[in-house]
């Protein structure tokens, strides 16, 4: 059985967090934009701020002391690097000047997760979630497409404590219209009564829709749950959509250890006995090339093994293995 | 697309009526040599209690720092205690986290808070522990993890010139913390964009835990190495209370940061550790407290065995 083709890719994240960055700055003066050589930007396109764009060259750590620095001193930077520098080379500074300081700087990580395919191990970040939401006052967030990246990039400006905005690097399809996004809500992307499947991220969230298509042929209803704020997690959401039943399927472009699936299964494990699933990438270093999507197919991160997923633990339930 | 309200404006600039600041930056001024000697011999006092204390300090490499320390509070920089975040207010970046105890000991000279907190030092509960962190009146970053502070540094510099600011941001780093390669990487950050309110000082005692700093991992020629990132360098020896003066009042008249390094000695005013790796950390029994104090008391010309305050 093959998968129906994803939608068309739409936008970048990175790009439409460019854009709105762009579009911010001029007008809100406490913003500042702090770049480690990744291109994505140029001083010209922020017109008359553009001296509050400051590209500090290829030095991680120093980007995350400096933000702080200037975070200390009124102003709001936002950081640019890819996820596997910000949540490893960097995160020193991230936990010491960022997060103990509960300072306004938004970490604006680009090439999360296999995303940047044949850029190979080194710049994949399947660690990042584990990283950012173990940190005190750090707010998690990963947007699910282009609409969603500019909603929750305005939402998160306003919190007034440190962000971690994780962006892909390509460009992925639009979901589905949905509920409102809204910073630390759940969004309910489609209802059923059989099985939660809650996802974060780009492809993850695509897949578990797909699967729940792929369930609903042969009679199975699938609650979607997309949950693109990681910390806080929306843990009354998760409840109220297990409803009389006890299993979760969570979907993620992470490790399976301390990621989103962790997360979910933590704080349910608090409230009741659930059986969580985690669907994630192996405990491996991605050893070959290929696109976003190739790779999380090839480490499990698919439609049909969600599918096959929530049949199993249907058919065990069922079968009174409980 | 929803646009909820974004951002305040920038900071308002802040009344500086009755805050002890001039507008205007003051050339050198405060207590001369005499009352600065008094300063800094009760630092020392309470540096040397703070190791007698049931944990014990960082007693060598928050000696050698009294005089850079008691220098920039008393006679270089704009600050006033009674408001420690004012905004006009020069800052100080204790990158050496450990010597902690040295700038607690000096806040509390300068006012920042009562004498008798030293007294809560590392004991269960208190703000006071060995690493500084902001909670404490006065303390602007956590350090301790070392080569954290340049960066910082470079954000309040950065900060200042957007700001269109007058205000200096020092930060103080020792020799050994040099060795990590950030403290490079932040430098490099500070010359290119020429941040000329950055003042950097290096506390060169020349030892670190596990003994001096040329042997273990070398340094020099250290001077070389900055002036190669690009900065101006000023040397000065470190117990010098005039020299560091007019080390830290240069005019910043040129196009890059400065870095002033103090030439000092670990463990300064404690013969028995003086110029010792082993003096790195020291948890002070009574009879060498008391040793410690007198021959601090003696260097500062206050006679031996009177009252600690």
């Amino acid at each position: 059985m093959t998968t129906a083709p994803a939608p068309a890719p739409a936008r970048a994240a990175r790009e439409v967090y460019r854009d709105t960055v762009a579009e911010l700055l001029p007008g809100e003066p406490r913003l500042v934009v702090l770049d480690s050589d990744t291109g994505l930007f140029g001083g010209v396109d922020f017109g008359s701020a553009a001296d509050r764009y400051l590209n500090l060259g290829i030095a991680e750590h120093t980007l995350m002391g400096t933000a702080a620095g200037l975070a200390r001193e009124g102003r709001i930077p936002l950081v640019n690097t890819m996820a596997a520098f910000a949540s490893s080379r960097a995160v020193e500074a991230v936990k010491i000047d960022i997060a103990m300081g509960n300072l306004p700087v938004l970490i604006a990580a680009t090439h999360s997760g296999v995303s940047a395919g044949h850029l190979g191990p080194t710049h994949h970040a399947l660690e990042d979630l584990a990283v950012m939401r173990a940190l005190p006052h750090m707010t998690v967030v990963v947007p699910g497409d282009a609409a969603g990246t500019e909603d929750l990039l305005r939402q998160a400006l306003t919190l007034g404590g440190p962000v971690y905005f994780r962006l892909g690097r390509g460009a992925t399809p639009d979901l589905p219209a949905g509920p409102p996004v809204r910073l630390g809500k759940a969004q309910q992307l489609r209802h059923g009564t059989d099985i939660t499947l809650a996802a974060c991220g780009p492809y993850p969230v695509l897949a578990a829709l797909e699967a729940a298509d792929l369930l609903e042929s042969e009679g199975i209803t699938a609650n979607v749950l997309h949950l693109h704020t990681v910390k806080p997690l929306d843990t009354p959401a998760l409840l109220s959509s297990l409803g009389v039943r006890d299993t979760v399927i969570t979907v993620e472009e992470h490790w399976s250890s301390g990621g989103f699936g962790s997360a979910v299964a933590e704080a349910l494990s608090a409230v009741r006995p659930v059986r969580v699933h985690r669907m994630a990438l192996p405990d491996e270093f991605v050893p070959v090339a290929g696109s976003q999507r190739y790779l999380l197919e090839r480490g499990g991160v698919s439609a049909r093994a969600i599918a096959e997923r929530a049949r199993a633990s249907l058919d065990s339930r069922r079968g009174g293995i409980r | 697309m929803s646009s909820p309200p974004l951002l305040r404006g920038a900071p308002a600039r802040t009344d500086l009526t009755g805050t002890g600041l001039d507008e205007r930056r003051p050339d050198a001024h405060g207590p001369d040599a005499a009352e600065l000697a008094d300063i800094t011999g009760r630092i020392r006092e309470h540096i040397v209690a703070m190791c007698a204390g049931p944990e014990g300090g960082h007693l060598g490499g928050s000696m050698s720092l009294v005089e850079i320390l008691s220098v920039l509070y008393f006679r270089v920089m704009r600050h006033d205690p009674r408001f420690p975040g004012l905004p006009e207010r020069d800052v100080l970046l204790l990158s050496k986290g450990h010597g902690g105890i040295a700038l607690f000991a000096t806040l509390c000279e300068a006012g920042y808070f009562p004498a008798e907190d030293l007294d809560e030092y590392a004991r269960p509960g208190s703000h006071l522990m060995a690493h500084p962190h902001p909670e404490i009146a006065g303390v602007e970053i956590a350090s301790g993890s070392l080569g954290h502070g340049l960066a910082l540094g470079v954000g309040y510099a950065l900060a200042n010139r957007l700001d269109g600011s007058a205000r200096r941001c020092f930060v103080v780093m020792g020799d050994g913390e040099l060795q990590e390669g950030s403290v490079w990487e932040a430098a490099s950050v500070a010359s290119a964009h020429r941040l000329n309110s950055l003042t950097a000082i290096v506390d060169r005692n020349g030892l670190q835990i596990t003994g001096g700093t040329e042997s273990v991992n070398s340094l020099e020629p250290l001077a070389d190495r900055w002036r190669a990132f690009g900065w101006r360098v000023v040397e000065a020896d470190g117990h010098d209370a005039e020299a560091l003066t007019s080390a830290l009042t240069l005019p910043a008249d040129l196009d890059r940061p400065t870095v002033i390094i103090a030439h000092t000695v670990k463990g300064k005013g404690v013969p028995f550790i003086e110029g010792q790796a082993k003096s790195h950390y020291a948890r002070l029994s009574g009879r060498q407290h008391q040793r410690a104090l007198n021959a601090v008391r003696a260097s500062a010309g206050t006679p031996a065995g009177g009252d600690r305050r």
